[in-house]
């Protein structure tokens, strides 16, 4: 773990450690926190490393890295006996650390920034260069496990290159320095070590962040057109889009979320795969053009990255807490999907199935994720896009379009079909004119208030849900992991899968068979399935970071099971691996009903 | 072919009060589009919500009637993604310059190849009548309790503020003047608005026809008698230029702007209708072409995004994904 003030580099130490590491062919799970502020509040970054593939983070703190007193302060208590801290001694005597039980290392910060100035010749630069502590704390770590300095180098000459080409060989000097002083000082003494390990042949991994994972996916299914306004946690997929203009998408910062919403609607009504993506609060003020479009039948995408609500809630914090709303969002009733992914392999495949879904079914697309994989790092593999296609459904040509045309005589964008499906034209297109309105209307589109018509055409929308339903496969709605016969069912969505599938293990070590079902699609729900499965379940427990258990709720009103216990979390931090483990713990060995998760800093 | 008038008129029922401004306003906008010969297939028509906001569903072109006071953003994202297309945002009083008033200012700020249409008539006739954001203060319609207790906003001063790039005024029943404004429009390459002065004869019993036109009727006899109309074309004053000439020559944009902006504060006994200001600048389009190379050659919605044989997606990211590779 490492921890600064809020502007101070923190996140790029974190990702200079997990990129070494990765390099040498270990896993990598890297976790964000931060407060609403610009500069100064304390945030860290934690990184749990293994040679066995990692999905969560962990309670315990084996090395905690630090240069302020904050940091220490706050995060002291939660390094395991026999961990290390490092700490600057200009700010702390060892014994007001008060951890005896830990090896405490001085990393003296300043002097090694003096000594770096003085060999490039830079010494009244020295404040600038203050910038270093961050290189030298994650130098001193990798001494301290004795990983490889040759990959700490060569993830150094990654990062400063090109404009900063110049900044490179002053601070590999540097964490030259500080590794040496690690190694030669410290390694001996320390229990956990890193060591590089070969990585299979024609293997290959990356390392990446929810917000990039979803981007990258928007990319390869085909999005044209990406609005935004300013939002944690969405706005870093937007800005990644933006500062990647090679991909030929065009992004709009709007004026509002409501503006966001209608702009993208404007231009999925053109033929461009148009999607936005946004937070809880933005999401909100997005409802009205979410419900035009459903009304219009407009194939859009709007991803939404839960933080803790409701108002501004906790803005920079993890909460599950939209499902219910996400689910009913708009007055009146329209079919939406509703996808949740819960890792970094389905945000980039959702992210590609979400447009094939809104252009298919012709209708909005809603991709449910959250702050906890939007701001998380890890080492995945290479994405395959074997399997990926691209399904642009009822999509008219000009030539299939002159053809109905010459056989119905006029062309009509509602037109009444067994699947709820129209074929669609675009603008531009001769023969094609269409109309479309908020208000209820005829084939053609055109108002009318007639009885009849609004019966037929709620019909004809609302079914479009059920030929979903009927038409993707089970393995895009639900994952199920496990034995078919446990002791305990563990039933969740979203990011707590990671801690879960990780918590498996170590359950089943200590002699509790657990498993797990993920809901994947919340819409349309796949209740067949999850009925069977918790028919069969001896203790159904709901896995969730939200107070009132929504997915447990949603499950009931349609298998009509009820959970038998349920785990929730809803403090504004992620769920760990500790967590479920001892969440289960308490339900299967001392009966309780519902465990309150309160971990987290 | 020639087109007419009639090839933009759809046979949808009207159901717009007998005598509403409205009528002049749709006449004009399908005049206006037959003069210019503009393919109705090419031409997509934008409305928010109220009485006016019925206007796409009589109009033969690709028609869109959103949310109140959205018309803006949703013709931007059209336009955007198919700029080939002639795109036409209808807003109302209330819903462009009130409960759109985000969108109306922000629109400003991208100077997007289009022309926005404000039908404004002082009340939001639709939910009988209350007073909309540029009803005067104190004047009292039929339709309201009290007088109206909020002062109005200027919407053509409002939009040079805002950043329009042309700024215009018609009437309903200046039928060939408001053609004229509406070809003016559409052909000015950057962001047009045009406000349109459009009598609601339900609601709004103060600034009616007669009134606009100096027709006064004496309240005892019936008898109708010409004054002098307030309405009058700002291109029959001599002397009004409201084109800048030369963009780049700030001390031309200021006198521009001042005189649009003292122009657009004349309202009571003379009421100027016409182009207020002019100036022609970078569009949004232009702005975007330079950042995506893409958009050079393809429009958002005519890009290749896959092969349409096989299903595959046509856009690479080997590249991105190399620069995330870890080992």
């Amino acid at each position: 773990m490492i921890g600064g003030p809020q502007g101070s580099g923190v996140d790029s130490s974190a990702t200079t450690f997990a990129r070494t590491c990765a390099s040498g062919g270990l896993y990598v799970f890297g976790k964000r926190e931060y407060h609403s502020n610009i500069k100064g509040d304390h945030s860290y970054f934690q990184i749990r490393v293994s040679e066995e593939p990692v999905r969560s983070h962990v309670d315990e703190v084996h090395l905690l890295a630090t240069f302020d007193k904050e940091t220490l302060e706050v995060h002291r208590h939660e390094v395991v006996k026999g961990g290390a801290i490092l700490y600057d001694p200009s700010l702390f005597k060892p014994e007001e650390i008060q951890r005896p039980d830990c090896l405490l290392i001085p990393v003296s910060y300043g002097e090694i920034i003096q000594a770096t100035a003085k060999q490039f010749n830079r010494e009244k630069d020295v404040m600038k260069l203050q910038i270093m502590k961050n290189v030298i704390s994650v130098a001193v770590s990798l001494g301290l496990v004795g990983f490889d300095f040759a990959l700490l180098k060569s993830t150094l000459e990654g990062i400063f290159k090109g404009r900063r080409a110049a900044l490179a060989p002053m601070n590999i000097w540097a964490a030259q320095q500080a590794y040496d002083f690690g190694a030669k000082n410290w390694q001996a003494k320390y229990l956990h070590q890193l060591r590089k390990v070969s990585v299979p042949s024609g293997e290959k991994r990356i390392m990446i962040t929810g917000t990039t994972a979803t981007a990258l996916g928007k990319v390869v299914g085909g999005c044209r057109f990406q609005t935004y306004y300013p939002i944690t946690p969405a706005s870093d997929e937007s800005e990644y889009l933006e500062s990647h203009p090679e991909f030929g998408i065009t992004v709009v910062q709007s004026e509002d979320e409501i503006a966001a919403m209608t702009m993208a609607v404007g231009a999925a009504m053109t033929g461009a795969r148009a999607s936005t993506s946004t937070s809880g609060p933005g999401f909100c003020l997005m409802v009205e053009g979410i419900g035009w479009a459903g009304m219009n039948e407009v194939p859009v995408v709007v991803f939404n990255y839960q933080r803790a609500g409701p108002a501004t809630g906790l803005p920079t914090r993890h909460e599950q807490g939209d499902l219910k709303f996400v689910l009913s969002a708009s007055h009146g009733e329209f079919p939406r999907l509703v996808l949740a992914p819960a890792d970094l392999e389905e945000y980039f495949y959702d992210a590609i199935d979400a447009f094939n879904y809104a252009e298919r079914y012709q209708t909005p697309v809603i991709v449910l994720g959250d702050k906890a994989v939007a701001n998380s790092t890890q080492t995945i593999p290479w994405y395959d896009l074997g399997g990926v296609h691209i399904d642009r459904g009822l999509l008219l040509s000009d030539e299939d379009l002159a053809v109905l045309v010459a056989s119905e005589g006029q062309y009509k964008r509602f037109k009444f079909t067994e699947s709820g499906i129209s074929p669609r034209s675009l603008p531009g297109q001769k023969g094609g004119i269409f109309w479309l309105t908020g208000d209820e209307h005829n084939e053609v589109g055109h108002i009318t208030e007639d009885p009849d018509n609004r019966t037929r055409m709620m019909v004809k929308r609302m079914h479009k849900l059920e030929v979903a339903a009927r038409e993707i496969p089970i393995e895009k709605k639900v994952n199920f992991f496990g034995e078919r016969d446990a002791d305990v069912t563990l039933v969740s969505w979203g990011s707590s899968k990671g801690a879960i599938l990780d918590a498996m293990d170590v359950l089943k070590a200590e002699g509790i068979r657990a498993n797990f079902l993920q809901v994947h699609m919340i819409l349309p729900f796949p209740t067949d399935f999850v009925a069977q499965i918790l028919s069969r379940a001896r203790r159904r427990v709901n896995v969730e970071m939200n107070f009132s258990g929504q997915l447990g709720q949603v499950i009931r009103e349609k298998t009509g099971f009820t959970m038998d216990a349920s785990i929730l979390k809803w403090n504004g931090r992620a769920i760990s691996q500790n967590e479920v483990i001892d969440g289960v713990k308490r339900i299967v060995k001392e009966h309780e009903s519902k465990v309150v998760l309160t971990h987290g800093t | 072919m020639e087109l007419k008038a009639a090839d933009y008129k759809t046979d949808t029922h009207n159901d717009w009060c007998p005598g509403c401004g409205d009528f002049g306003v749709l006449n004009a906008i399908q005049q206006a589009l037959a003069e210019m010969h503009l393919p109705p297939e090419q031409v997509f028509l934008f409305s928010g919500v109220g009485c006016f906001a019925k206007t796409p569903h009589f109009v033969r072109t690709y028609g869109c009637h959103t949310l109140h006071g959205r018309s803006l953003p949703f013709a931007v994202g059209a336009k955007l993604a198919n700029p080939e297309l002639t795109v036409i945002s209808l807003g109302g009083d209330g819903d462009g310059y009130g409960i759109g008033a985000g969108h109306f200012l922000n629109t400003g700020r991208r100077n997007v190849d289009m022309l926005y249409m404000v039908f404004n008539n002082g009340v939001y006739g639709l939910t009988k009548g209350q007073a909309s954001p540029t009803l005067k203060r104190n004047v009292q319609t039929k339709s309201l309790p009290t007088p109206n207790i909020n002062d109005a906003i200027n919407p053509l001063a409002v939009a040079l503020a805002a950043g329009y790039t042309f700024i215009a005024r018609g009437y309903a029943y200046d039928g060939k003047g408001l053609r004229q404004l509406i070809q003016a429009g559409i052909n000015h390459r950057g962001l047009a608005l045009l406000d349109v002065l459009q009598p609601c004869p339900t609601y709004n019993t103060v600034n009616t026809k007669d009134w606009y036109e100096g027709i006064e009727m004496n309240e005892e006899t019936g008898v109708k008698k010409s004054l002098k109309p307030r309405i009058y074309r700002l291109e029959d004053e001599t002397g009004y230029d409201p084109v800048v000439h030369n963009p780049d020559d700030l001390e031309e944009v200021s006198k521009k702007m001042l005189q649009a902006f003292l122009k657009s504060q004349e309202w009571g006994e003379k009421i100027p209708t016409g182009v207020f200001y002019q100036i022609n600048l970078p569009t949004f389009e232009d702005r975007l072409k330079e950042r995506v190379s893409a958009r050079q050659k393809y429009t958002p919605a005519n890009m290749p995004i896959y092969d349409p044989a096989t299903g595959t997606p046509n856009l690479d990211i080997s590249e991105a994904l190399a620069e995330l590779r870890v080992c």
